[in-house]
C-alpha cells in the first residue's frame, strides 16, 4: 500500500478507480474540475470511461443508465450543477439505483463563489430535488476521509440501491495531503438481480417509477421509507473527539470539525471542557452521538459554513434540552479558532484566557 | 392451415392503453417484429420515455428502463457505454425528443452514440391532454395556442430529423409515417435498418415516424389519417434523410 501525496478532488478519483468504478459522467465545475480530469487521464486506463456529457442533466441521466445496466458509475460537480442533477437524482432514489454523487460545495445562491461553504447541506440532506426521499450524505474533513469514504460511497450504494452523495467544499477539494492508497474491500454485496442488461436465460425485467394507481404509490413510499429507516438504524456515523467528559460541544463537519479540533484542544488547555461531535453522515444525521453523550452537556455550538443549517438537526437531536447556538462564517470565509472559542465563552459565560 | 399473421415475440401479451385508432399502436408493433426478426429481443435493452408511450415498458419484452421526460437518450447513453456490446433504443415523443430533450437529442448525434432513436411525432403532447409541441402546424389548434399556431408568437414547427442529419454521428436518419399499408412497410424498413446499423456499430440512427393522436387532435381515427396525409406530410422533409456511405452497404 502506497502512500502518495493527492489534491482532495484526485484522492476522490483515485479511490473510485480503486473502487471498481468503470464509468464517469460529468461536466466540468470549479472546484470540482479535478475529479473528471483526473480521471479523464487514468481511467481509460483502467479499462474505463470517461464521458463529457453536454450538461449536468445529461451527465446524471447517463449516470442513471449505466447504474440500471449494472456498472459502477460516479457523476461529480459543484453546487450550481447539483442543482441542475436533482431532477435526476430524484429518479435514481425512486429505481433505487445505486450511483455515487460528489459534490464539491460552492458559494450560493446563484453563481456564487469558490471558497469553501457549507451552504448545501439542506439540499443534501432532505433530497434535494423532489418527492420524499434521502440520499445517504458523507462528509469527509481531509484527503484520507475523502478517498476512504468514496471509496465505502460505491459499497453503501450497492448495498442499500441508493444514490450516495458526498459532500465537501473547495478548500478540502483543493488541499494536498499524504493519502494511503489502500485497497478495496471485498465486501458481502447483495447481487444485482434487478440489473437491466438484456434479458438472456430470464424473464425480462424492467426498471421505473411510474405510478398513476394511488395505492401502489403508496405502497412504494412505505418501502423507501423502511429503507431509510434501516439506514439511519445502521449507518449513523461521527467522531467524538473530547466528548466523554465534556460540559459544552462543538459540533461541525468537514472542514469545520479540522478547525473545531483545533479549538477544542486550546479550550482544553485553560480547563474549559469542552468537546467536539464530528458528524461523518450527516444523513442518515448522528443523532445517537448526542444521546449517548448527553447527560453533562450545558451547551452546544454549532460551527458551520452556511446561515445555520445543520443546527436544526442538532436541536432536534437534543430535542432543545440544551441551548444550541451558530458560530457561522458565509460566503467562502473560514472562521479562526480563536474567534469560535472567543464565541463559546461569550454565549455561555466562561472565562476565555489568551488575545481571545 | 399456415398463420400469416400474428403478435410479434418482441411484444408482450399485455394489451396496449392507446386510444381508439392512434398509430403509437402500429409503431410498437413494427418495433416489435423487428426486434423479433433481427433475433435481438434478449440482447437489446429499450428506453420509454414520458408522455403517452410512458408504459411501453410493459408492451416490449425486451428490458425495458423508464427515464425522466426528455432524458431517454442520456440514458441510453449511459447503458450503451457500460454494456457496448448490447442494443439499446430509445422510443421518445415529439415533445420529448424535441423540446425538453432537445440537448441530448443533438449530442447524441454529434457523438456518434451507438444507438437507436425512434421518435413518434403527433405534432401535440398527447399524454398532458393536446398542448401545443415544437412540432405543432403552424394554425393548428392546440389546447396552449388556441387560436391556431401563431409563427410570430411560437415559432415555427421543427423538424429535428432534418438538423440530426446534420451532425457527422449521425449515420442513417429517416422520417416515415404509418398512415398507409405502403407506407407501414417503409416505416418497417427504416426501422430495421435502423436497429441494424447499430448492430454493424456504425453510429446514431434516428427514425421519426409521423403518428395520430385522435383524442387529442379531436378527430375520428379515418380523419386523423387523412389529416396527417394532407397536412404533416407536406411540412416535413420525408424518406431516407441521411444514409451515410457506410451504411449504404447494410
Ligand atoms: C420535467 C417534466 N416536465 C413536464 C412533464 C409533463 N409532461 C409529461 S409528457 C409531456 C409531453 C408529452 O408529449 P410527447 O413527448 O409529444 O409524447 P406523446 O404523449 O404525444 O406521445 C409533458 C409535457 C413531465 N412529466 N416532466
Ligand atoms: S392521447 Fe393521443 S397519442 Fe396518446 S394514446 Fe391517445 S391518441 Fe395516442
Ligand atoms: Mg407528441
Amino acid at each position: 500500500m502506497s502512500k502518495v501525496l493527492l489534491k482532495g478532488n484526485e484522492a476522490i478519483a483515485e479511490a473510485a478507480m480503486r473502487a471498481g468504478c468503470k464509468l464517469f459522467f460529468g461536466y466540468p465545475i470549479t472546484p470540482s474540475t479535478e475529479i473528471i480530469e483526473y480521471l479523464a487521464k487514468h481511467l481509460p486506463e483502467a479499462g474505463g470511461t470517461v464521458l463529457q456529457a453536454e450538461c449536468e442533466v445529461a451527465a446524471i441521466n447517463m449516470c442513471f443508465g449505466a447504474a440500471a445496466a449494472g456498472a459502477r458509475v460516479m457523476t461529480a460537480s459543484s453546487s450550481p450543477g447539483i442543482s441542475l442533477k436533482q431532477e435526476g437524482i430524484s429518479y435514481l432514489a425512486a429505481n433505487e439505483l445505486p450511483v455515487v454523487i460528489v459534490n464539491i460545495n460552492r458559494t450560493g445562491p446563484g453563481l456564487g463563489g469558490l471558497g469553501p461553504t457549507q451552504s448545501d447541506y439542506f439540499q443534501s440532506t432532505r433530497g434535494g430535488g423532489h418527492g420524499d426521499y434521502r440520499l445517504i450524505v458523507l462528509a469527509p474533513s481531509k484527503a484520507q476521509e475523502l478517498y476512504d469514504l468514496t471509496m465505502e460511497a460505491f459499497d453503501l450504494a450497492d448495498k442499500y440501491r441508493n444514490p450516495v452523495l458526498i459532500l465537501a467544499d473547495g478548500f478540502l477539494g483543493q488541499m494536498m495531503e499524504p493519502v494511503l492508497l489502500k485497497e478495496k474491500k471485498e465486501g458481502n454485496l447483495p447481487p444485482k438481480d434487478w440489473q437491466t442488461d438484456g434479458c438472456k436465460g430470464r424473464a425480462k425485467r424492467k426498471i421505473a417509477s411510474y405510478f398513476l394507481v394511488n395505492e401502489l404509490a403508496e405502497e412504494a413510499c412505505q418501502r423507501w421509507q423502511a429503507k431509510y429507516d434501516q439506514i439511519k438504524e445502521a449507518e449513523q456515523r461521527w467522531e467524538s473527539f473530547y466528548a466523554d467528559d465534556a460540559e459544552y460541544l462543538l459540533v461541525g463537519y468537514g472542514t469545520c470539525g479540522r478547525i473545531a479540533k483545533s479549538v477544542v484542544l486550546n479550550a482544553r488547555k485553560q480547563g474549559m471542557k469542552l468537546g467536539l461531535i464530528r458528524p461523518i453522515t450527516l444523513w442518515p444525521f448522528p443523532v445517537k452521538a448526542f444521546t449517548s453523550h448527553f447527560d453533562g452537556i450545558k451547551g452546544i455550538v454549532t460551527v458551520e459554513l452556511n446561515a445555520g443549517q445543520m443546527i436544526e438537526d442538532v436541536k432536534l437531536a437534543v430535542n432543545c434540552r440544551v441551548p444550541v447556538h451558530l458560530y457561522k462564517r458565509q460566503g467562502g470565509m473560514l472562521p479562526h479558532e480563536r474567534e469560535i472559542l472567543k464565541f463559546v465563552g461569550q454565549v455561555f459565560n466562561l472565562p476565555v484566557r489568551g488575545e481571545a | 392451415m399456415q398463420k400469416v399473421f400474428g403478435r410479434p415475440k418482441g411484444l408482450t401479451e399485455i394489451p396496449f392503453h392507446y386510444c381508439p385508432g392512434c398509430t403509437h399502436g402500429i409503431i410498437h408493433r413494427l418495433i416489435g417484429e423487428v426486434l423479433e426478426e433481427l433475433n435481438i429481443i434478449e440482447d437489446t435493452i429499450g428506453v420509454a420515455p414520458v408522455g403517452c408511450a410512458g408504459f411501453s415498458l410493459d408492451f416490449f419484452s425486451c428490458d425495458f428502463v423508464g427515464a425522466a421526460h426528455g432524458r431517454a437518450q442520456a440514458v441510453a447513453t449511459g447503458i450503451k457505454r457500460a454494456l457496448p456490446d448490447r442494443i439499446v433504443f430509445t422510443y421518445q415523443g415529439d415533445g420529448d425528443i424535441a423540446a425538453i430533450g432537445t440537448s441530448h437529442a443533438i449530442h447524441v448525434a454529434a457523438r456518434g452514440e451507438k444507438i437507436t432513436s425512434i421518435m413518434v411525432n403527433n405534432a401535440i403532447y398527447g399524454m398532458t391532454g393536446g398542448q401545443m409541441a415544437p412540432t405543432t402546424l403552424t394554425g393548428q389548434v392546440t389546447t396552449t395556442s388556441p387560436y391556431g399556431r401563431d409563427n410570430g408568437v411560437a415559432g415555427f414547427p421543427l423538424d429535428l430529423p432534418k438538423a440530426i442529419a446534420t451532425f457527422d454521428g449521425a449515420v442513417y436518419v429517416a422520417s416515415v409515417s404509418v398512415d398507409s399499408p405502403k407506407n407501414i412497410l417503409q416505416a418497417k424498413k427504416a426501422i430495421k435498418k435502423a436497429f441494424r446499423v447499430q448492430q454493424a456499430g456504425l453510429g446514431f440512427a434516428l427514425v421519426s415516424i409521423l403518428s395520430t393522436c385522435p383524442t387529442n387532435w379531436g378527430m375520428s381515427p379515418v380523419d386523423s389519417l387523412k389529416w396527417l396525409q394532407e397536412k404533416m406530410i407536406p411540412v416535413y422533409q420525408m424518406g431516407e434523410i441521411k444514409v451515410a456511405e457506410e451504411v449504404k452497404g447494410l
